[in-house]
């Protein structure tokens, strides 16, 4: 046990920059009485260490499974990882057994949580659920666990820590609960964080707050951060990259900047456009017709054909693949792809 | 544009704390709603924001009558409805219906479609007459984009946006002249929320709809909203046009909310001023005394702890900042340059 106390305390914190996690071609269906749903359609995507990958998407887009599948934390059956790799420093995941992969659950890979009141079990302290990652990992004492655990409280800035520590989570506020949530996600420093909607049930005001303090943790330990969201103005404000999913694949990845300035599918430009400006006030919202398909009966071709202002014969027939994208000169454009037979068309109009 | 439909008056809203189980005892009050006045006008969509607790939606169940006001009035037309009962408070209801946020449970999933978009018929028979029903929940489904052959299928068989569509064709079963959407679109996928502003917006124009519009999304009350109210704890604290709230906001806990909320434009990002608030709001059954946002404010003084802030246009303002603000202190923020 000290062994793995002292590789902790080590303080190997990765250059930004080194390659943490790299999810290749993954494809996860659920087995249900009506059939399959395959819920993630060859999935790519890596981060690194200090950098923001955005997952955005609809509800029904993979964009959970994907984590879930990455923590391994997806209940099988009914999900079924059929197809990919997901490398963690180089090795495999899917393939290593469970007690290696508990090693890195927790210690190496943390998660928070969407909503912090039903993650948090409401009969234990939040002391005890703190001090719990050090027990188990660690092998700390209760006492020793309680402390780091007043700690990592403060660290949150939750006032009074060392009062509240015995408290229950029903008598945190909701920002309070999701910075809870994020103390134990960085208990044990891990190299990666993965966000699954960490402020959607929060208000303006207060994920302005947890935003804030998440990103300021993040860069005191260079730690890569996979922010699954569903808000485009989170992503503008936190993310390096992003990468858009519809119907279990990713359309588009991009750099922030590009994304939003000049996006390469369809899909990510409806989603702009129906952001509400302040120039357009009083006039007709655009919206994207239609509704995200089912994902037991996802259409043939590209799945957003049915919904897209664009779509052609080839549409309907072929899945399109993750293209290079390039500029007018065709130079390629670094970090930048886009799943649509007519992404010239839509970055260059 | 200029009647008012809808009159509130010093509206209060408080729900008793008891203590002892066969003797109670009132030891307090959760003051949801403490003071409000407002109006709304005929046509118009006036949004109402606020962060969870400040008693939106109470002031909403108050409005519908759902739950009786403590004091204070609500005139409908000049004739006071908060105290109204029986007969009287079921005709006047038929005017002032309600959309809810959640889709998935504000439907019975054992009723079909046609049956939860007629049963507002059912409690007031004088709108369609029985045989004429069937025909009048068709033309609902029509008037809301949704296939009218849909009326004999179950809730569960449609999507979230769907189900928005169903809850609001409900809510126009009855020809009402005010609706009072709680959260319409919070619940619902972002490609989607934009079809469901477009319906509600294109339903105004069509039934002449006066809309009290109640969210938290900052951008979309904008774009649908004549008049913004900005709700803590219990108080309104500010009022105005869309414009004199969203640019020239003067009550500091409205900057603050205006600043905090993400805007989608990455190049925004470092030449945004913004202010983080510290601390969670108080509680409803202990607020502050003076100003309620002066334990989160930067320009709280000794003043605000011992005076009330009214809900008034400040006189040293001028221009668009003149408008309804209750604070002690108010001016308009100077942004930084961008």
């Amino acid at each position: 046990m000290t062994t793995v106390i002292e590789n902790n305390q080590k303080n190997d914190r990765l250059e930004v920059g080194t390659p943490l996690l790299e999810v290749k071609d993954l494809h996860v269906e659920f087995h249900t009485r009506d059939g399959i749903a395959k819920a993630v359609n060859g999935v790519n995507y890596s981060v690194a260490a200090g950098e923001t990958l955005a997952v955005l998407g609809e509800s029904g887009s993979g964009k959970s499974v994907t984590a879930q599948t990455i923590m391994g934390i997806l209940d099988m059956p009914p999900g079924k990882v059929t197809q990919g790799q997901i490398l963690f420093r180089g090795q495999d995941m899917l393939t290593m057994g469970n007690e290696e992969r508990r090693k890195i659950r927790g210690q190496k890979i943390a998660m928070i949580f969407q909503d912090a009141l039903s993650a948090l079990n409401p009969v234990l302290s939040v002391g005890y659920q703190l001090g719990e990652m050090f027990r188990v990992h660690q092998g700390a004492s209760k006492k020793e666990a309680k402390e780091k655990a007043i700690e990592l409280m403060d660290r949150v800035r939750i006032p009074a820590a060392r009062q509240r520590v015995n408290d229950y989570p029903h008598q945190f506020s909701g920002g309070m609960r999701q910075r809870i949530m994020i103390a134990m996600a960085l208990s044990l420093q891990p190299d990666l964080i993965i966000a699954d909607e960490p402020t959607t049930a929060l208000d303006v005001t207060v994920q302005a707050q947890v935003m804030d303090l998440l990103a300021e943790l993040q860069a005191e330990y260079n730690m890569g951060l996979i922010l699954i969201t569903h808000d485009l103005g989170v992503v503008a404000d936190v993310a390096d990259k992003i990468a858009v999913m519809y119907a279990g694949r990713i359309v588009e990845t991009a750099p922030v900047h590009e994304l939003y300035a000049n996006p390469a599918h369809p899909y990510t430009k409806g989603l702009l456009r129906s952001i509400p400006r302040l120039d357009q006030k009083g006039q007709e919202l655009y919206a994207i017709k239609g509704l995200p398909p089912n994902l037991l009966k996802v259409p043939a071709g590209c799945a957003f054909n049915p919904r897209c202002d664009v779509a052609t014969d080839l549409c309907r027939t072929e899945i399109p693949a993750l293209h290079h994208v390039t500029d007018k000169d065709g130079k390629e454009l670094t970090g930048r792809r886009s799943a649509c037979h007519l992404w010239k068309e839509t970055l260059h109009g | 544009m200029a009647e008012n439909i809808l009159e509130v008056k010093d509206l209060v809203k408080h729900y008793p704390l008891t203590q002892g189980v066969l003797f109670k005892k009132q030891v307090g009050a959760v003051k949801a709603v403490d003071g409000i006045s407002f109006e709304l006008k005929k046509g118009e969509t006036l949004g109402i924001v606020g962060e969870s607790g400040c008693g939106k939606s109470t002031l909403a169940k108050v409005l519908m009558n759902l739950e009786r006001a403590t004091s204070g009035q609500v005139l409908f037309k000049g004739e006071d409805i908060s105290q109204l009962s029986g007969a009287a408070l079921k005709s006047v209801r038929r005017n002032i219906q309600m959309v809810f946020q959640d889709p998935y449970t504000s439907l019975n999933p054992r009723m079909t479609v046609g049956d939860i978009i007629g049963e507002p018929f059912e409690i007031h028979p004088e709108v369609a007459p029985k045989g004429d029903r069937r025909k009048a929940v068709q033309d609902l489904l029509d008037v809301v984009g949704l296939n009218p052959e849909y009326i004999n299928r179950y809730p569960h068989q449609f999507s979230g946006g769907q189900r928005q569509r169903i809850g609001i064709a409900r809510g126009l079963a009855l020809k009402p002249e005010i609706i009072i959407c709680d959260e319409p679109v919070s619940a619902l996928d972002v490609s989607v929320q934009a079809q469901v502003i477009n319906l509600l917006e294109q339903l105004q124009s069509e039934f002449e709809l006066s809309y009290m519009f109640i969210a938290h999304d900052l951008s979309i009350v904008r774009h649908i909203s004549d008049r913004v109210g900005v709700m803590y704890l219990g108080k309104m604290v500010e009022i105005g046009s869309d414009e004199e709230i969203y640019d020239n906001a003067t009550h500091p806990y409205t900057q603050a909310l205006l600043s905090a909320v993400p805007v989608p434009d990455p190049a925004a990002r470092e030449s945004r001023d913004r202010i983080i608030l510290s601390g969670d709001i108080p509680s409803p059954a202990n607020p502050p005394s003076g100003c309620r946002f002066r334990t989160r404010c930067w320009k709280a003084e000794d003043r605000c702890a011992e005076e009330i802030p009214l809900l008034a246009v400040p006189t040293v303002l001028k221009g668009a900042a003149a408008h309804d603000s209750a604070c002690h202190f108010p001016e308009v923020r100077v942004q930084a340059a961008a």
